[in-house]
């Protein structure tokens, strides 16, 4: 790297992280929606990915003249990951920025400090990433709404399919904090009604690049399924160390989701023959209008097809537009109550509606496989689809058990 | 809990001697430079972030994976031999305290900069062809690129040893560790000595970074853990010595491999229990006392 492009880069970085990027439509009075989410450490990638599907919903928007007649406008934040950060900046975009609407979040505990301003403000909050408390008691709040999958739904599904499609002899070895458990909790529980045997489970601390001390005693075991849940740069390491082990000969490895960041990183030769749940990949477009549209409006401003996280961001950016007009007026409690009256709806993967005690959005998923790298058209051909799993309610733990009802 | 072929238990502590030799390269390098210039070097894990990346750019440039091994801790080498003399040379004779708040500020840096130039989302290095798959030791397969870093490990530490043992150079460096004002007294210029060591101590770092990369890829935050694990492994092998940095390193190696076996929740805190009793029974480590190379 020379000293030149070194300091260009550096400028360029610099200068994002002082001007946090602002899409600002033309025109006057402009309707704003704060997106705070952690574009800075390790979960950039993902994103940076909601923040171009945001842009996405809103140009396609105020291309076909705005809400109400008036333009939408997305203020994104960093986050940094940290909740205090989370709150601090939530707080900035109501009082100081004057947005009506909150759209974002990526970790569940950020999600929670940016719910907790949200409620204290009384403006809405859709949430677009994964998180079992949000739409539960105490964090729900009559503002609160949830986009995205949630552990429990995801690995139900997921987990039942493993069991009755890949084995019923298990290994689970996950990163222990609040995810990688409550995940494995749910599977575990969806294993032992199926009436499978779970051989063993291993907790490893997050981030930490190295699983070959994990391996032998796995190996061992011999499970027909390992089913892992290491999210971030760990999938990457962990998916090498496993197959340069060859493991991936002898049992077959799944996990709740397939990120599309990592999915680019690590390619066919880790991902092949991984399996997989996730709440969208672009392939659908084959099968999908609404995915089409998506798919096309995105390629066309990146250049690259969108990963499941930007999806969340579009779908819900649609979903306060949609709100609005319902209620005609641009008000968190008047576009809540409209919403919640009117539930069903369809962006970008076919039909999906809000549940109204607990504000949780139910959607199909899809069981995904790793496809070789033969089969692949293109660069990001990453995935093929191997199962619909369609939305359900009693994938989800009931309003009762949340504590909601 | 306990009903564990002998197989496993022999495959589990092969993983944790590869283990053992990354840690064994990062304490070495951070011993030699303690032990000659009480210099606490901080950004030895961003050095060791540094191997991973400049291996992955030489193996871009040259497409091998060979050259990059070589090149890449040379790299790193010069890059210490720089910081060495433009940061802390500056600093010497002040607080040990000022070169050690030099280098974690530079390892923030080093960190930052990574992130800037080569994204926040890590980058994967593919083994060569020839140390790709597994070979069979009898009692499990074990990936052939995991032999390939102990090997490599050995051959170091064996030549560092000849280096510091049989070369007058190497004997300059014993006797800076124990008395640089006598060996400055005798008209060596200790400075160049110390700039040598702190560049070697840098090169072990990158070796370390790049004999990892095909193992866990390389990201920014990769040296941030490694790093206490390394300062651990040091206190453990008692400051400044060689020998102590590979005994120590190895049973760290092995002590997380099987807490990671036995009880994987422990796993992260048990190289801290070993750190503890050790200090309690050896407050200066196991081979402390010694000096640099007994």
């Amino acid at each position: 790297m020379q000293r030149r492009t070194f300091l260009k880069t550096a400028t360029v970085g610099a200068a994002t992280l002082a001007f946090p990027s602002i899409v600002r439509a033309q025109g006057g009075d402009t309707i704003k929606i704060g997106f705070p989410g952690p574009t800075t450490g390790p979960f950039g990638a993902l994103a940076k990915d909601q923040q171009q599907g945001a842009i996405v919903a809103v140009e396609e928007i105020n291309a076909k003249g705005g809400v109400l007649g008036r333009k939408l406008e997305v203020l994104f934040r960093d986050d940094e990951l940290k909740p205090a950060v989370g709150a601090q900046r939530t707080k900035e975009l109501i009082e100081n920025e004057k947005c009506e609407f909150i759209v974002g979040g990526l970790a569940a505990h950020v999600q929670m400090a940016i719910n907790e301003q949200t409620k204290a403000a009384k403006k809405l909050f859709i949430s677009v990433s994964q998180s079992d408390e949000i739409t539960a008691k105490p964090d729900l709040g009559p503002l609160t709404f949830h986009e995205a999958l949630n552990p429990t739904i995801t690995s139900r599904a997921v987990g039942g399919w493993i069991s009755q499609n890949l084995g019923k002899k298990w290994w689970i070895l996950y990163a222990d904090y609040a995810w990688g458990k409550q995940n494995t909790a749910v599977l575990s529980e969806g294993l032992k009604k199926q009436g499978g045997t779970l051989l063993g489970s291993t907790p490893y601390p997050l981030g930490n690049p190295e699983f070959s001390a994990h391996l032998p005693r796995i190996i061992d075991a011999k499970p027909e399924v390992l089913v892992t849940m290491t999210p971030g740069a760990d999938n990457i390491a962990f998916l090498k160390q496993a197959i340069s082990f060859g493991m991936k000969k002898q049992m077959k490895i799944a996990q709740p989701l397939h990120w599309l960041p990592q999915l680019k990183q690590g390619g066919p030769d880790l991902y092949s023959d991984i399996y997989a749940g996730i709440s969208f990949t672009w392939q659908l477009e084959d099968s999908i209008p609404e995915a089409k549209n998506y798919v096309q409006l995105y390629r066309k401003k990146y250049n690259e097809p969108p990963g499941d996280y930007g999806a969340y961001a579009y779908s819900a950016i649609h979903e306060v537009a949609r709100g609005i007009t319902l209620a005609k007026a641009v008000n968190s409690d008047a576009v809540a109550s409209a919403l919640l009256a009117n539930p069903t709806y369809n962006h970008y993967k076919g039909k999906q509606w809000w549940r109204t005690c607990d504000h949780k959005a139910f959607q199909d998923l899809w069981i995904v496989k790793g496809r070789e790298r033969a089969k692949m058209k293109g660069d990001w051909d990453f995935l093929d689809v191997v199962q619909k799993v369609p939305a359900s309610e009693s994938l989800d733990r009931t309003c009762g058990e949340k504590g909601v009802a | 809990m306990f009903d564990i072929s002998a197989a496993a238990l022999a495959a589990q502590l092969f993983t944790g001697l590869v283990l053992g030799m990354i840690f064994v390269l990062l304490a070495i390098g951070l011993s030699l430079i303690f032990g000659l210039m009480t210099v606490v070097n901080f950004a030895h894990g961003s050095f060791y972030m540094l191997g991973a990346y400049f291996g992955f750019v030489l193996l871009g440039l040259s497409g091998s994976f060979w050259v990059a091994l070589a090149f890449a801790p040379l790299a790193v080498g010069v890059f210490g031999l720089l910081v060495e003399r433009f940061l802390i040379r500056p600093l010497y004779g002040r607080s040990p305290d000022d070169p050690l708040l030099l280098t974690f500020g530079l390892s923030l840096v080093l960190v930052e900069s990574a992130r800037v130039i080569w994204g926040k989302i890590g980058l994967t290095l593919d083994p060569p062809a020839a140390l790709a798959g597994a070979v069979n030791l009898g009692f499990t397969w074990f990936p052939t690129y995991r032999l390939f870093v102990i090997a490599v490990t050995i051959v170091v530490v064996v030549a560092l040893w000849v280096f510091l043992k049989r070369t007058n150079v190497g004997l300059v460096i014993r006797a800076g560790s124990r008395d640089p004002l006598m060996v400055a007294a005798l008209g060596v210029d200790l400075r160049r000595i110390w700039m040598l060591v702190f560049g070697i101590g840098s090169a072990l770092a990158g070796l370390a970074g790049i004999l990892a990369g095909p193992m866990r890829g390389a990201y920014a935050e990769m040296g941030v853990t490694m790093i206490i694990e390394s300062f651990v492994v040091v206190v453990v092998g008692g400051m400044g010595s060689l020998l102590g940095a590979v005994v120590a390193g190895l049973l760290i190696g092995e002590v997380v491999s099987l807490t990671t076996f036995f009880a994987p929740k422990l796993s992260d805190i048990a190289v801290f229990g070993v750190m503890a009793l050790v200090l309690l029974l050896r407050p200066s480590g196991l081979f402390g006392e010694a000096g640099l190379m007994e």
